[in-house]
C-alpha cells in the first residue's frame, strides 16, 4: 500500500475533502504511479507560520534549490529525491504530529527539522523511536548534539558554544574585557550567555548583565544599567524582533559612542529588517555568501541568485547543506537504512561545493555536529548591494571553538 | 417550563442514540483498520480523541450550562505539565502521570472558578482568557521547572502494568491508540451519566433561562462553579493524554488560541450535541492536518472556515440534525 | 539619582500610553457593542503596516493621519459585514468571529509584506535624544506620548460634549432604550467599531516607529489590554486609561529593580484584582451582561 502514494493522491483530496460533513476523515483515492522509480522522501518540518517563519523559509528555500540540483543530476543512488515540507506553526504539538504524518504515512526516509529548537527536540524523540535519520539544519541548543545527543541525529548549524567561543577572542582583542549583557531569559539565552562566560574569563574578562523577559519591548532601564558600568563590549543576545529593538535603542541613546557592540547571531533576514543605524555590531554569521576567494562559493551564489532572485543566507545554506548530506550518507553507505546512514555520516567531509567554505567541515563523530568553521565580522549598512551587510574579519575553524566532545556531554550510544 | 422539555427530550425514544451510540463506537474501535486507507495515520485519530475529549469537557460549560470560557487551554496544558512533571521528577508511572495532571488542572479550574463565578457574559469570558495567559506565562518563564520556552521534556509514557499484564505504549501506535481510547470511554461514560443526572438538568434550566431557575431554588452561582469545575477535570484529563501522546509539555498548549480552537470545535460540532465536539475536532484537526500541507497560508484558510462557521452554521453539524428543543 | 527617578516615570508613562491606546479602542468595542475584539492586534499591525506603505507617497506626517483613517475604513467594513449579523446572538459567536479575523488578517500580512521585519522610516527630527544628558528620552519618545495626550483629550472630549459621543455612552449603559428614543443603533455600534479600530490604527503607526512591522506585533499587546480593562474595570472608560497607566507604570518600575519579573507584575496586579476587587478599580457593579 504504501509504495502507491505520491502528491497527485494528495491533490485529489480537495474535492473530496469539500464534502467532509459529517464524515470523520478524508477518503481519497490513491494513484498508482508508473511502475519504475518511486522516489526517495525527505521530509521537512520547520515553522512557516509564527515568529521564526523568516528563518524558517529560508531553509526551505535552500532545500528545494537542492532538490531541484539533485534530481537534475540524476538523484540520490539513481532515485528522483521528493522533499515534503510541513508547517510545525511553532507549536510541539503540531511539529510532533507532522512528523509522525511523515513517517507513518508519508514513509519518508529522512527527517529535517526544526528552527525551535524545542520542537527540534521532540521530533528526535520520534525519530529516534522509529529509527529514523535526522538532521537539525537550524535548531540551535546545545544538548541536542550534547547531553541529549541521539545516534540518528546530526545537526548542520553550530551550537551556542561554537559561536561564543568564535568571537569572544576577536572583541577581547579589538574591544577589551569589561563587558555587559542583555539576554532573553529561557534556555538559548541562558546557554549563550554561559558559553561567553566561560570563553570570556578564560580570557580574564569582568562582566555583568541582565535576564530580560523574551518579548521584551523596552530596553532603556538595562540600557541605562549598562551605560553606567562603562563596559568595553555590550553583548545583545536578544533573538528576533527583541534583537533589533535592543539595537535600535542602543543607536537611538547614541550608546555606540561609549562602547563597542557585539553578540552571536545577527542573520541575515533581521539585518535586512533593521534601519541602517542599527546595522552596526560585531558579530558571527554561521555562513556568509561573500567569500571571493572561493570560487565554489561564487559559482553557487551567482546561481542560487539566478534561481531564487535572492542572495543566500546562512539558512539558504542549512537547508542546501541538509539535502547534499544525505546524497553524500547514502552514497557511502549504498542504502538508505537509517543505522547505515549514520555510521556512513560519522566524520565524512563535504566537498567543496557543498561545504562552500574553506578548511575541513566534517560531522564530528562523536556528537555528530558538523564542524563548519565561523565567520566572524562586522555588521554595517549596506555598501555595494543591499546584501552586502557584513564584513568577515577573521574565520575560525569550528573544531577549535566547539571544545572537545567530552565537554559537550555527548555519550553517544549506538543504535541496538 | 423548560425543565419539562428537558425531562420529555431525555425520555424520548431510546433507538436512534442506540444507532448513533453503535455508529460512533464502531467506528472508533475499527480507525486502526480503515484510516491509513484513506490517507490518515493512527497519531490523528489520537489527535482527534485527546481533543475531542477536552472540547467535550469544554462542552460541559459551553453548550450545557451556556456559559463561555476562552481560556480551557489553561487547564489542558496544566494537565499535560502536570502529567510530564510527574513522570519526570516523581515516578514513571503513567496511571499516576494520568491522575496527577487531571488533578492539578481541575484544582486549577475550581479555585479560579470561585473567583469569577459572579460574573457573566463577556467579562466572564474575559476573566478566562487573562487567567489562562496567565498560567502561559508561568509555563513559558519558569525556566527551571517547566523547562521554559523550549518546553518540558526528558520524560514519556511508560508502560502500564496491570498484574501480569503488561500494557507497552511506550511505542505509540495501535496500543497507545487503544490505550486512549479507552480512557475517552471511561470519561465519556462518566459525562453522560453526568448529563443524564438531576445536576445535568439544573445545568440546562440555567442555560434556557437564569433567572428562572435562581427562582426554582436552583442555587445558580454554585452549579456554575460546580459544571466549571468539573469541566476543567475533564479538560485536564484530556491535557495528561496529550503530553503522553508527545512526550513533551509546551506553553503553547496553554495559550488562548488553544482555547480558542476548543470553542471553534465545539461549536462547529454543534454545542447543543452530546458528540458534536468529537465531530468537530475531528473535523478540525483533520482539516488543519491537511490544508497545513497544501499551503503555507493555511491560517487564512482556516480563519476564513471559523468565520463561515459562525456565520452561517452556529448550530454546528449535528445542530442541524438535532429537532429544535432537543437537549 | 534624580535622574533614574526622571527615567522610571517617563518610561511608565511611555509603556502606559501605549497600553492606554490600545485598551481604550478594545474597551469601546467591548462598552458599547459587546463583542470582544480578539482582531484588535492586528489592526493595530494594520495601521502600522498601510503607514509603512504610505510613507514614501505621503511622507511619515501624511502616512501617520491617514493610515488610522484607512484602518477605521477597514473596521467598518469588517462591522457591517461581519459583526453585525452577530450583535443578538450568543457572545460566544463573535469572540469566534474576531478570534477567526484575526488569523486571517495575521496570515494576510505575512502574505502581503512578508514574513520579515521591516523597518519604519522616521524623521530625522525625532529620532534625538532631547538633550544630552537625558540622552534616553528621544524625540520620537515624547511625541508618541503627546499624541496618546492629545487623542485621549479629544475621544473624552468627543464622548463629553458631542451628540454622537452622548449616544455612545448611553448605549453603554442601556442600547435598547437609546434605540426606542429614535436614535439609529446600527449606525451608531458601526461607528463605534471604527472609532476602535482608528485607535488600533494610530497606535500600529506610533508603534512601528518604536518596533519595526511585523505579523506578529500587535499580539504582545494584546494581553495587556485585556488586562488593563479588567483592572481598570469593565465598562468605564477613565478605568481602562487608570488600568492601563498602572501596568505600564508598574511593569517599567519592576525592570529597574528586578528585570525579569516586569512582565509578571502585569499578571500579579491582575490576580489582586481579581481577588480584591473583581469588578475592577472603577468599574461599577452590575454592569457586567
Amino acid at each position: 500500500m504504501s509504495k502507491f502514494k505520491t502528491s497527485v493522491g494528495r491533490r485529489t483530496f480537495i474535492q473530496a475533502g469539500m464534502a467532509l460533513g459529517a464524515s470523520h476523515v478524508i477518503g481519497a483515492p490513491f494513484i498508482i504511479t508508473a511502475r519504475g522509480e518511486e522516489p526517495i522522501k525527505i521530509g521537512m518540518v520547520d515553522p512557516l507560520t509564527g515568529v521564526l517563519s523568516a528563518l524558517a523559509q529560508s531553509e526551505v528555500d535552500g532545500a528545494k534549490y537542492a532538490e531541484a540540483e539533485l534530481n537534475k543530476n540524476g538523484g540520490i543512488l539513481g532515485r528522483q529525491v521528493q522533499l515534503l515540507v510541513e508547517d510545525s506553526a511553532n507549536d510541539v504539538g503540531t511539529g510532533v504530529q507532522k512528523t509522525r504524518k511523515l513517517i507513518d504515512r508519508d514513509k519518508v526516509d529522512v527527517i529535517f527539522g526544526d528552527v525551535n529548537s524545542g520542537i527540534a527536540y521532540a521530533m528526535s524523540q520520534v525519530t529516534y523511536e522509529k529509527k529514523v535519520f535526522h538532521i537539525v539544519p537550524g535548531g540551535h541548543t546545545d544538548p541536542i548534539t550534547g547531553t541529549n545527543c541521539k545516534w540518528n541525529v546530526f545537526r548542520v548549524c553550530n551550537t551556542t558554544t561554537m559561536d561564543t567561543a568564535a568571537i569572544t577572542p576577536e572583541l577581547v582583542k579589538r574591544f577589551g574585557k569589561k563587558w555587559f549583557f542583555i539576554t532573553p531569559d529561557y534556555a538559548y539565552g541562558h546557554s549563550l550567555q554561559d558559553g561567553f562566560i566561560k570563553a570570556l574569563t578564560k580570557l580574564g574578562g569582568t562582566y555583568d548583565g541582565d535576564y530580560l523577559p523574551i518579548n521584551n519591548t523596552d530596553f532603556s532601564a538595562t540600557l541605562i544599567k549598562a551605560k553606567a558600568y562603562k563596559p568595553n563590549v555590550l553583548l545583545n543576545n536578544m533573538g528576533g524582533l527583541t534583537q533589533i529593538n535592543c539595537m535600535k535603542q542602543f543607536t537611538q541613546f547614541g550608546m555606540q559612542n561609549e562602547m563597542a557592540l557585539g553578540g552571536a547571531l545577527f542573520e541575515l533576514e533581521t539585518i535586512k529588517g533593521v534601519p541602517p543605524e542599527a546595522q552596526a555590531g560585531w558579530w558571527d554569521m554561521e555562513w556568509w555568501w561573500d567569500q571571493p576567494k572561493v570560487p565554489e562559493v561564487v559559482k553557487f551564489v551567482s546561481e542560487y541568485r539566478a534561481a531564487t532572485k535572492k542572495t543566500p543566507s546562512a539558512r539558504d545554506w542549512f537547508g542546501y547543506v541538509s539535502m547534499h548530506t544525505v546524497r553524500l550518507a547514502a552514497e557511502k553507505a549504498k542504502s538508505l537504512d537509517g543505522p547505515r546512514l549514520a555510521k556512513a555520516l560519522e566524520d565524512l567531509e563535504l566537498p567543496p561545493d557543498v561545504a562552500l567554505q574553506p578548511g575541513k567541515v566534517r560531522y564530528r563523530a562523536g556528537d555528530h555536529e558538523l564542524m563548519a568553521n565561523i565567520f566572524v565580522g562586522e555588521a554595517h549598512p549596506p555598501k555595494v548591494s543591499p546584501d552586502d551587510v557584513f564584513t568577515v574579519a577573521e574565520i575560525v575553524p569550528g573544531e577549535q571553538a566547539a571544545g572537545s566532545v567530552a565537554e559537550t556531554g555527548c555519550k553517544m550510544v549506538e543504535p541496538a | 417550563m423548560s425543565t419539562a422539555i428537558v425531562a420529555a427530550a431525555a425520555r424520548r425514544p431510546g433507538k436512534r442514540r442506540w444507532l448513533v451510540l453503535v455508529a460512533i463506537w464502531t467506528i472508533l474501535l475499527t480507525v486502526p483498520l480503515w484510516l491509513p486507507l484513506l490517507g490518515g495515520y493512527t497519531a490523528l485519530a489520537g489527535r482527534v480523541l485527546v481533543f475531542g475529549l477536552a472540547a467535550m469537557g469544554l462542552n460541559l460549560l459551553l453548550g450545557f450550562t451556556g456559559v463561555l470560557s476562552f481560556g480551557h487551554a489553561a487547564y489542558f496544558g496544566l494537565g499535560a505539565y502536570g502529567a510530564g512533571l510527574t513522570l519526570r521528577y516523581l515516578v514513571h508511572s503513567t496511571p499516576l502521570a494520568v491522575l496527577a495532571g487531571t488533578l492539578l488542572g481541575g484544582l486549577g479550574g475550581t479555585l479560579f472558578g470561585m473567583l469569577i463565578v459572579r460574573r457573566r457574559g463577556v467579562y466572564f469570558a474575559m476573566c478566562t482568557i487573562a487567567f489562562g495567559q496567565l498560567w502561559y506565562y508561568l509555563a513559558y518563564s519558569w525556566n527551571s521547572f517547566t523547562g521554559g520556552f523550549d518546553g518540558l521534556r526528558d520524560f514519556h509514557r511508560e508502560p502500564i502494568g496491570f498484574g501480569p499484564l503488561i500494557l507497552d505504549i511506550t511505542g505509540g501506535g495501535t496500543p497507545f491508540y487503544f490505550f486512549l481510547l479507552a480512557i475517552f470511554a471511561i470519561a465519556v461514560a462518566l459525562m453522560a451519566l453526568l448529563v443524564r443526572s438531576p445536576f445535568g438538568h439544573t445545568l440546562r434550566a440555567i442555560r434556557e433561562n437564569e433567572r428562572r431557575a435562581r427562582f426554582l431554588g436552583i442555587p445558580v452561582e454554585r452549579q456554575i462553579w460546580l459544571s466549571f469545575s468539573i469541566s476543567c477535570f475533564f479538560t485536564a484529563l484530556a491535557g495528561t493524554l496529550y503530553a503522553l501522546l508527545n512526550n513533551f509539555a509546551d506553553p503553547m498548549a496553554l495559550h488562548y488560541s488553544l482555547s480558542g480552537y476548543f470553542v471553534v470545535m465545539t461549536v462547529m460540532g454543534g454545542m447543543r450535541a452530546f458528540w458534536g465536539p468529537l465531530v468537530g475536532a475531528a473535523v478540525f484537526v483533520v482539516l488543519q492536518d491537511y490544508i497545513s500541507s497544501m499551503t503555507v497560508n493555511w491560517m487564512s484558510f482556516i480563519g476564513v472556515i471559523f468565520i463561515l462557521v459562525v456565520l452561517f452554521f452556529p448550530r454546528g453539524l449535528l445542530g442541524r440534525w438535532q429537532r429544535a428543543g432537543a437537549v | 539619582m534624580a535622574q533614574v527617578i526622571l527615567f522610571n516615570v517617563t518610561n511608565g508613562l511611555i509603556i502606559g500610553a501605549f497600553y492606554v491606546l490600545m485598551a481604550l479602542g478594545l474597551s469601546l468595542i467591548l462598552n458599547l457593542s459587546n463583542v470582544i475584539n480578539f482582531a484588535h492586534g492586528n489592526f493595530l499591525a494594520l495601521g502600522g503596516y498601510l503607514a509603512f506603505t504610505l510613507s514614501p507617497t505621503l511622507g511619515y506626517w501624511g502616512a501617520l493621519l491617514v493610515s488610522p483613517l484607512l484602518t477605521a475604513l477597514i473596521g467598518v467594513v469588517v462591522e457591517r459585514l461581519m459583526i453585525r449579523r452577530l450583535y443578538n446572538r450568543d457572545p460566544v459567536y463573535s469572540l469566534l468571529l474576531t478570534f477567526g479575523l484575526a488569523f486571517v488578517m495575521q496570515d494576510m500580512a505575512r502574505f502581503i509584506w512578508g514574513p520579515n521585519g521591516l523597518p519604519m522610516g522616521l524623521p530625522a527630527v525625532l529620532a534625538q535624544p532631547i538633550t544630552a544628558s537625558l540622552f534616553f528620552i528621544t524625540w520620537y519618545r515624547v511625541f508618541m506620548v503627546t499624541v496618546v495626550i492629545v487623542t485621549v483629550v479629544a475621544l473624552f472630549a468627543f464622548l463629553r460634549y458631542t451628540r454622537v459621543g452622548l449616544r455612545i455612552r448611553a448605549g453603554t449603559l442601556d442600547l435598547e432604550t437609546v434605540a426606542s428614543l429614535g436614535v439609529n443603533v446600527q449606525l451608531l455600534r458601526t461607528f463605534n467599531f471604527s472609532l476602535g479600530c482608528l485607535l488600533a490604527g494610530l497606535s500600529g503607526v506610533l508603534a512601528a516607529g518604536q518596533i519595526g512591522l511585523n505579523p506578529n506585533m500587535g499580539d504582545d499587546l494584546l494581553m495587556p489590554s485585556f488586562i488593563a480593562i479588567i483592572v481598570g474595570g469593565v465598562g468605564s472608560l477613565i478605568g481602562t486609561l487608570c488600568g492601563g497607566l498602572l501596568i505600564g507604570m508598574a511593569a517599567a518600575l519592576t525592570t529597574v529593580v528586578y528585570p525579569t519579573a516586569s512582565e509578571a507584575v502585569i499578571y500579579a496586579i491582575l490576580m489582586a484584582v481579581l481577588l480584591l476587587r473583581p469588578r475592577g478599580l472603577m468599574g461599577e457593579e452590575g454592569m457586567l451582561s
